[in-house]
Parts: C-alpha cells; structure tokens; sequence
C-alpha cells in the first residue's frame, strides 16, 4: 500500500512535534490581565450546601468545584443521570432545577442552594413509570441506554416549555406561540444527542405523551 | 480544574467591590461558559463571586418607551417575555437561534455578552493563542480557520463572538448599563462596549476591574419587519458560520448586523443606507476591508447571499 508522503509520521516524530509546540506556549508574557493566571495553585475549599433531590433534603459538604452532576452521582449515588460530554454538548447529564432542565455537568453543586432538584430516578420507578418513560419503552426510544435519562428528563420539560408558550427556533408566529410537533420535538430536542440514533423513536414516543396530555 | 474560594454576593455594589479587592476573582452567574472553560483550565480564577441572588432578575418598561434588561434575565426568559416577542421580535429570534434548551435556561443576558470565543485554538491548550495565553502566538492564522473572523482581525487575533443575542442587540442600539466598584454606575453603548483585539486579544470589553454589567437597555422599539438569518453546519445547536440580523421598514430602509464575522457584531450606518441598492451594495461597504484567509473567504459571499434571502423574504 502507497503512503502518501505528508501523512508518513512515525510515532517518534510526533513526540517531537507535540514537544516543540509545548515549548511554544512555555513562554506567556503578558499575564497580568488574565485572572488567576500568576497565582499559586491553592488547596481544595469545602463549602456546605443544602438543597432536596427528588423531594428528599440533602445537606452535603463539597468541594467548591463539585459540579451538581458529579454531586449527584459520586456523593448521593443518583447514577441514573450519565456524564457523556462533561461540557454540556450531549445532554446526557440533563436534570430538572426548579422546574426547568439544565446541563447539570455545566453548574456547580454549591449554586443550588435550597434548590428543588429532580433526576431520572425522581420522575419514576420501575413498578410506577413516568408517561415518558412507559412511552420511550413503548416506542424503543434507544438503543444503549446511555442518554436515555437525559433525553427523557428533557422531553418532559419540552412538552412544559411548549405548554407554557416558551418560543423555539422553529416556532412560526411568536404571537401565536408554540405548538406540539415533530418540527418542534426535533428542535428542542437538539441538545440531548444520541449517538446510536434512536431519533425517530425519540419524537414518536415525545408526541405520543405530548398528544395524550392535549 | 483549580480549586477556587466561593462567596454569593447580596447587593451589586458588594460583588463590584468583593471582584476589584480580590486578585483572580471572576463572577459566576450562568456559569455554562465559565465552569466550560474551567475545566479545560483556560479560565483559572481563585475566587467565584456567585451574583446569582442579586435580584438582577427583571425586565422593565423605561421612560423613553424602551426596556431594560436585568443582567440576570435567563436567555429562556428573554426570547419567552410578550414585550421582548411583540415589539423586539428579533431579539427573540437570536436567541432561540443559539445553544440548546438546556444552556438558554441557564444562560443569562450579561453572561451571554461576555461569553467568550469559541475558536479552537483558544480550547486547545497546546496550542499558542494570544487571547488565552498573552504573546505567546496565534496558531488560528495560518491553521484551521474556516469558522473564523474576515474583518476588525489583527495580526495577533483572528476570533469572532460567538453570540447570536449580542447581534440583535447591536441592531437593536442596546446599551450595557454597569456597577463599578466605588458603587457608581455608568452606561457604555454595546457599540463601543467590544475593544478590537490589536495586539492585545485577551482584553475584550471595556470593562474595568470588578466592574459588573447591571442590566441592558434597549431604546424603544424600531417597527419594521424582524429577520434573523443563522447559517450554520448543522441545523440546531451549533454556531454561525455567518448570522444576519435585520430590521426592514416598509420604505425598504431598515438596519443590519452581521455575526460570525468579527471580535464583535458587525454594523454600521453607512451600510445601512444603502439597503435600498439591495444586498450586494450594503455588503459591498460593510464588509470593505475585509482581510478572510484562504479558508474562510467564502463567508463575503455568504453574507451575501444570506442577506440578499433575508430582504426578499422581508418584501414577501
């Protein structure tokens, strides 16, 4: 087989390479104004916050950096909400704050005090099913599971944000406000990705809920 | 990520004071780009000053028929308010045209203005980038430059502002009302609140030291017919490529913002004078100047031709 030429690295040479650009940036000069910069790493700092998951109190001392999704699943043992991404491009890790559905890997735990907090495992159980989640069992809304609370912690607030007349980038008359549809579903549901593709499941089983509850 | 110092500030003044005493403090209020760009260890501050609970959570009728904006009004909140659709309608197509359902409930209004790059030598830490890392180079000029700015670049910066909202704003002649630290106020027009990166990329708005953005104001509404235009790689959840913002009277005249173009939304007076020449002559004296790489020229045309779109759909 012909290698072509630019795309013969061999391992050594990338060392090199990645060597010699780290030595590029080794030299900031101007640091002064970014905030931080010239400081001296500090020891961890532990804050106390209190807020209720799933209607119970949670009273938790954190690290300042502990983010509401690693509070979630590393200190409450709420594994049911996933760290895909950990920078809020997947959605994997969406729960509901006081009625409204956030990235919980994009906020930290101690912004919430007094919060009202609900994952996957507060929307339903195994013998007593949220409507989104019969619905995405009904309708094989996934294939690997991953995203799966994610997506349905997000598609019970679209179907609020929809009720409660919130626009979208697909809404035709801001007037007129919204209404229930796969156009609607598909864009409000851009920020929950499913990498095994399960969307055309995804929006059947989001209208089905959406249309009974019409 | 560095550890930090946490403290929730209760009154605007206060957090000013507690951001200018404090060596690396940020403020936090949304935190989607902050704790983004925390992790990556892009944004290393030692102190977080949570803002969340200063009540800069409203929007307001003001005296010259205008609206003012609390800084903390969630992009959801904004794009959702009946005055926001009914007499800014394009200042709710911008923001539902940007990020996910998730981040615009999050978001806030001074969080979005303030959001930073999203070029990707900037998120690559081992990579040079001048607005990161001050003097140590600039890999985006020369590299992987396609999303990148054509206009108002310099040789040390070729970044664009990434937001949708900050486009309608400009438009629409908003100005960012702020609180500085001795507890004075003043108000800077979104025009002039963006410094040009020169070569000094890493400083990006007026703002002083622990100077905090209190509320935006907007004048009283324009009329006309409200487009925005977002043109992108995919169809949600992404950022422009280019973005054409326009209000257009039913004379023809009107105004016009280009995003994804420049360190800041892109307008000016005498391009808008020319929006009765059609879209070839409005681009023409908007974008004259302009310096693309070899990657990114496509975006003139692009511009273009969005905007030639936009005004056909305005007539219609």
């Amino acid at each position: 087989m012909n290698t072509p030429s630019e795309f013969a690295l061999s391992r050594r040479d990338l060392l090199k390479l990645g060597a010699g650009s780290a030595s590029v940036i080794a030299i900031p000069t101007a640091m002064a104004d970014v905030p931080g910069a010239r400081e001296p790493a500090r020891a961890p700092v532990v804050e106390k916050v209190s807020f209720r998951v799933n209607g119970k109190k949670q009273s938790l001392q954190l690290d300042t950096r502990v983010t509401l999704l690693d509070a979630l699943r590393e200190h409450l043992q709420l594994t049911g909400t996933k760290k895909g991404c950990d920078h809020g491009q997947c959605g994997a890790c969406t729960v509901i704050v006081d009625g409204r559905r956030i990235n919980a890997c994009l906020t930290l735990a101690v912004m919430h005090e007094g919060a009202e907090i609900t994952t996957i495992e507060g929307l339903g159980s195994p013998d007593d099913l949220h409507p989104m989640q019969a619905a995405f069992v009904k309708h094989d809304g996934y294939q690997c599971g991953y995203c799966t609370p994610g997506q349905i912690c997000s598609a019970v607030s679209v179907l609020q944000e929809i009720k409660d007349g919130i626009p979208s980038h697909v809404t035709g008359d801001l007037q007129a406000g919204a209404t229930l549809s796969a156009e609607e579903i598909r864009e409000r549901m851009s920020g929950n990705i499913c990498r095994c593709g399960a969307y055309s499941n995804i929006v059947d089983a989001i209208e089905d809920v959406g249309g009974k509850r019409a | 990520m560095r550890a930090f110092t946490y403290e929730r500030a209760r009154t605007p003044a206060e957090a000013a004071a507690a951001a200018a005493r404090t060596h690396g403090a940020r403020f936090i209020a949304g935190g989607t780009n902050l704790l983004d760009l925390m992790k990556l260890e892009i944004e290393i501050p030692t102190h977080l000053i949570d803002v969340n609970g200063l009540k800069l959570d409203t929007i307001e009728s003001t005296d010259d028929g205008g609206v003012r904006i609390g800084a903390l009004v969630r992009n959801t909140d904004l794009a959702a308010d009946a005055r926001i659709r009914r007499d800014y309608a394009l200042l709710t197509r911008a923001l539902v045209a940007g990020a996910s359902g998730q981040l615009r409930n999050k978001a806030t209004t001074a969080g979005n203005l303030l959001q930073r790059t999203r070029c990707p030598y900037f998120y690559d830490t081992a990579q040079p980038c001048n607005k990161r890392l001050p003097g140590s180079g600039c890999a985006a000029i020369g590299g992987v430059s396609r999303q990148l700015a054509v206009i108002g670049t310099s040789t040390a910066c070729i970044a664009t502002h990434p937001s949708d909202m900050a486009v309608a704003m400009m438009l629409l002649a908003a100005v960012v009302e702020t609180v500085r630290p001795d507890g004075s106020t003043r108000q800077i027009a979104l025009d002039t609140f963006y410094r040009a990166p020169g070569s000094t990329p890493h400083i990006e708005t007026l703002l002083e030291k622990g100077e905090l953005i209190a509320a935006v104001r907007l004048p009283a509404p324009l009329g006309g017919t409200h487009l925005y235009r977002k043109v992108r790689d995919r169809a949600s959840y992404a950022f422009a490529l280019v973005s054409v913002a326009a209000v257009i009277q039913a004379d023809g005249s009107g105004r016009v913002a280009l995003g994804g173009v420049a360190y800041k939304p892109w307008r000016s007076d005498a391009a808008d004078a020319l929006l009765p020449q059609g879209a070839q002559a409005v681009i023409g004296a908007l974008l004259q100047g302009a310096a693309p790489t070899p990657e990114n020229q496509f975006k003139v045309q692009l511009a273009q031709r969005t905007l030639a779109s936009v005004l056909m759909q305005a007539r219609s």
